[in-house]
């Protein structure tokens, strides 16, 4: 019978714990997320369109996406696009961003892509120290 | 789109990622987002200045 109290009390630290990286997670899958399901509806809002539209902004420019590691530089342009959680499977699966880059603006537009993944990667990680109480 | 379109662009929407993320207060977000706009702005014009001078 003793045991009960203790069980419950470890079963709901256990479940906090995991729900402590929801917004991480959450974040870094769709930009804002983690802000919102914290409640911080105009941070989140702020965060969301200013990588929504970095991204946009960045295949509109006819940016590549990175899809596989060749040498050094694909392996941290596809580290950086992967930052954009699902933009960048949905980007991938409908065929968005050019395969090789052909126009001068391309170039500043996969700059583009690959820095909204590391704003994105910011905001989670922000969201995660709002969580954690480490921000306030 | 122009080069310097871009510039402002990329500068509005790292400043104001930078501003939330970085502080703590909604008046210091403000304030550090202006100052990471004017620093990235200031920085391209200062450097295209330079490689301008230096090309001639």
């Amino acid at each position: 019978m003793g045991t009960t109290p203790n069980k419950i009390a470890a079963d709901q630290k256990q479940s906090s714990q995991a729900l402590v990286y929801l917004p991480l997670i959450a974040g870094w899958l769709v930009p804002g997320a983690g802000h919102f399901l914290l409640h911080k509806w105009g941070r989140g809002a702020l965060l969301s369109a200013s990588i929504l539209g970095m991204f946009a902004t960045g295949l509109a420019m006819q940016g590549k996406l990175y899809a596989g590691a060749h040498d050094i530089l694909d392996i941290l342009g596809l580290a950086g696009d992967l930052g954009n959680g699902l933009l960048y499977v949905v980007s991938q699966v409908l065929g968005l961003g050019a395969d090789q880059v052909r126009v001068t603006t391309a170039d500043y537009g996969t700059r583009f892509i690959v820095v909204a993944g590391l704003l994105n990667v910011i905001a989670a990680v922000d969201a995660h120290n709002l969580r954690t109480g480490r921000k306030a | 789109m122009t080069h310097f379109a871009a510039v402002l662009l990329f500068a509005l929407f790292a400043s104001v990622v930078f501003g939330i993320t970085q502080r703590e207060t909604p008046r210091k977000m403000v304030r550090y987002g202006i100052y990471c706009f004017v620093l990235f702005t200031g920085a391209a014009i200062a450097l295209s200045w330079g490689m301008f001078w230096i090309g001639r």
